[in-house]
């Protein structure tokens, strides 16, 4: 199914949720409202669409410029060869959405790293905790506002220094 | 400790890693047993998290290269191509044709390099240490045709944007055919000891498996996909570089269980030999440097006489700027300034090449691509390696972010692990070939 | 206790047997893990100095080999490791990263492991070349071979 169908179709299911809607080379970009994450997800997911494949999830911090988070998804279509980005803009104080773990086994460990990184909080995440820094790091590295050498040393036992 | 132990009976909770001799670097996996099954068990990642995504903001585009050989490292040279493709697609250039088949021959060698050590490394842990000596000494004569071209081993930041670095060394073709033949005989003797050997079969034969729709649920990509029976190779789903001229198949299996894993990487290890072969052959001539009747200009004299004049004459360059003399600029470099780097004998020679080389270089001027994002994947040696770049027109990117294949993989681990004995881990673990680097970042 | 012929000789025998039976502990993190196994294989073998046999235990070795970048979770499973060893027992710092953090100078690298455990060797490089490895093995088998050599360790103050 080509992006001009694929887009036409979305809009006529959804009607308002799709914010925006271009072409990036062959991929279709989306930007959708956070309330319909879920369910246009859903529904690219299975057929006619069929964008069975997570690729990437992932969070940029656009706070000083746009004021929000911006959540990019990936997808991928194995039958057509087919590629989507969706984008979902978060308000910077209340960084809060649907989790996709339902959906794809994967999104799981991709929103836990979102929330290390990023401090977004998935509703429905079955265990939502850090997963690349460790427990008592205080901060979400990633954010614009986190300096990069700040350094949280763990405590280290030993019998003599 | 996180992981509570979760059923009645009397149960004991084991924890392997994060220092462990499974030589697969660091990652910690704790379960819980009855006896010596696995009940449950939690996988827990991010102890070689270099902050790698938070250093690339920090960094210049072209500063950040290092940075990304550091992420796959067993096979860098695919991590290079792979960011130096996305840029490219950012800023709208193209590398000329001899670099993008200097660029795929790269690519497959590190291929090569990335599954010999899988392999090997599988082959160790399930007690074959001779398929571990043998792989190791095919990787050393790939790893020689690399350094003779870029000068490292390994990490050699070699394809940048624009094109690659150097032009490859003049007596390249020996080395590579001993590589090749090497590799060759290598694998024969791996496959003689592996390929019915009742331990290693009863080790991986029908373990660790997952169907089709599982894989794709769990974001599988690469041989570990393949291995389910799926045919999604990026190189041949989306071709870049100049694959789509290359003859080459994707091998699949068919129950996605630890030797379907094993066996797709040991085809895909001839794939890649092959391509190789054809590169080679195929490759477009090298610009003849014709010095003829001219005279090598020495530096010191060429840089005195630049004070004055213009230098007419080839100026000779010191040893390890071997390859990337004036003369061969043309095929290993975009024409673009304002992307690439001004050939050194410009630089060191001609005001407009000091400046041109200066504006790359300082801070705040260089590459400053125009506002936008991209996202472009590669096939690494685990799966599709994507980058996605958010550029806001300065000269460090606002976000770069690695799709990494094997975070994909390694998450389900604990799905595979279940209802195994502990021994059933290391075999499991290994054929999925997780590399530290790309898992953490 | 008094130095004389009887126990320079020992300290001579124990010292020479010492260097040239170090059993490490390759403790491999990232990618200096590749050259440590070019170093540990056929091409620039180091079972020729005596040190071939990889022990897969703290508690059996002697050499804590630091392969690769030390992050700050990991950083208190390296004292641990470090603990678990019995004296005598030495440190080689392997590549740059343990050295001095490497090139990543961020919120989640130790800045160098000697600000954890102390080290004997440092053997820089991003990686370093197998020479390179070798070079810092034998610096380290001569400090083994000329430090005073202990054989019994009261209680450390």
């Amino acid at each position: 199914m080509g992006p001009e169908r694929v887009i036409g179709n979305l809009e006529k299911r959804f009607p308002g949720e799709i914010v925006e809607a271009s072409k990036d080379g062959e991929d279709l970009v989306l930007v959708i409202r956070p309330e319909a994450l879920l369910r246009i997800m859903g529904s690219l997911k299975g057929p006619p669409y069929s964008y069975k494949l997570l690729l990437d999830l992932t969070c940029v911090d656009f706070r000083r410029d746009a004021g929000a988070f911006e959540m990019v998804y990936h997808l991928y279509s194995l039958d057509a060869n087919g590629r989507v980005r969706v984008k979902v803009r978060l308000p910077a104080d209340a960084p809060l959405l649907d989790s996709l773990a339902g959906l794809w086994r994967n999104a799981n460990w991709l929103e836990r790293e979102v929330y290390d990184m990023f401090g977004v909080v998935f509703r429905g995440h079955p265990d939502l905790k850090r997963i690349l820094m460790y427990d008592g790091f205080e901060g979400f590295p990633l954010r614009k506002d986190y300096p990069l050498r700040r350094r949280q040393p763990k405590a280290v036992k030993g019998n003599s220094t | 400790m996180t992981l509570e132990p979760r059923s009645e009976r009397n149960t004991m909770l084991l924890n392997l890693g994060p220092s462990h001799p499974a030589m697969h670097g660091t990652v910690r996996i704790m379960v819980e047993l009855d006896g010596e099954r696995i009940l449950n068990s939690e996988v827990e990642i991010g102890y070689l998290h270099r902050g790698f995504e938070k250093t690339c903001e920090n960094r210049t585009y072209f500063n950040l290269l290092p940075y990304t050989d550091r992420l796959n490292y067993v096979s860098p040279l695919i991590n290079n191509a792979g960011y130096a493709l996305a840029m490219e697609k950012l800023l709208g250039i193209e590398a000329p044709e001899r670099a993008q088949y200097i660029r795929v021959l790269m690519c497959e060698l590190s291929r090569i390099s990335d599954h010999l050590t899988s392999v090997a490394a599988m082959g160790m842990e399930c007690g074959a240490f001779t398929v571990f000596f043998y792989m190791m000494k095919a990787r050393e004569y790939i790893w020689d045709v690399i350094e003779f071209t870029t000068g490292a081993r390994m990490t050699a930041s070699y394809i940048r944007i624009g094109g690659v670095r150097a032009d490859l060394h003049p007596d390249y073709r020996a080395a590579l055919e001993k590589a090749v033949r090497e590799t060759r005989k290598v694998l024969k003797d791996v496959h003689g000891l592996l390929d019915g050997n009742k331990i290693f079969l009863d080790r991986t034969k029908g373990l660790g498996a997952l169907t089709p729709e599982e894989a794709v649920s769990y974001g599988w990509t690469g041989p570990c996909l393949r291995s389910t029976g799926i045919r999604y190779d990026v190189r041949k789903a989306r071709p870049y570089l100049v694959y789509d001229r290359m003859d080459f198949d994707v091998p699949l299996g068919a129950n996605g269980d630890n030797f379907d894993r094993y066996m797709v990487r040991m085809m895909e290890l001839d794939q890649s030999l092959r391509i190789v072969e054809q590169t080679a052959a195929a490759m477009p001539p090298r610009a003849p440097i014709a010095v003829g009747d001219r005279r090598y200009v020495e530096p010191s004299e060429a840089i005195r006489v630049s004070r004055s004049q213009r230098v007419i004459g080839p100026v000779r360059l010191s040893p390890n700027l071997e390859g990337s003399e004036k003369d061969v600029y043309r095929d290993i470099q975009a024409a673009d300034r304002r992307w690439t780097l001004p050939p050194k004998e410009d630089a060191y020679t001609t005001m407009e090449g000091l400046i041109d080389h200066f504006l790359f270089f300082m801070k705040g001027r260089g590459i400053r691509p125009p506002k936008g994002e991209v996202y472009f994947s590669v096939e690494g040696g685990n799966g599709e390696l994507g980058y996605y770049i958010v550029s806001d027109g300065t000269d460090r990117p606002y976000r770069l972010h690695l799709r990494a294949p094997c975070f994909h993989v390694v998450s389900a681990l604990e799905r595979l692990i279940k209802g195994r004995y502990v021994a059933d881990v290391i075999p499991t673990f290994g054929s999925l070939n997780m590399i530290g680097g790309e898992l953490d970042r | 206790m008094s130095e004389n012929y009887l126990t320079t000789k020992i300290e001579d025998a124990l010292g020479w047997a010492r260097k040239f039976s170090l059993f490490h502990y390759p403790f491999i993190t990232a990618c200096c893990g590749m050259e440590y196994m070019s170093t540990a294989c056929a091409h620039f073998d180091l079972d020729r100095f005596g040190a071939g046999l990889t022990r897969f235990s703290p508690r059996q070795a002697d050499l804590l080999l630091v392969v690769g970048t030390i992050t700050m979770k990991l950083a208190p499973v390296l004292r641990t490791v470090y603990d678990q060893m019995a004296e005598p027992k030495w440190v080689v710092a392997f590549g740059t990263c343990t050295v001095s953090g490497g090139i990543y100078d961020n919120y989640a690298v130790v800045q160098g492991i000697d600000t954890i455990i102390p080290v004997d060797v440092y053997i820089p490089g991003c990686p370093p070349r197998p020479e390179t490895v070798l070079d810092g093995f034998l610096k380290l088998q001569e400090k083994v071979r000329h430090q005073k050599q202990e054989w019994r360790w009261g209680r450390k103050e």
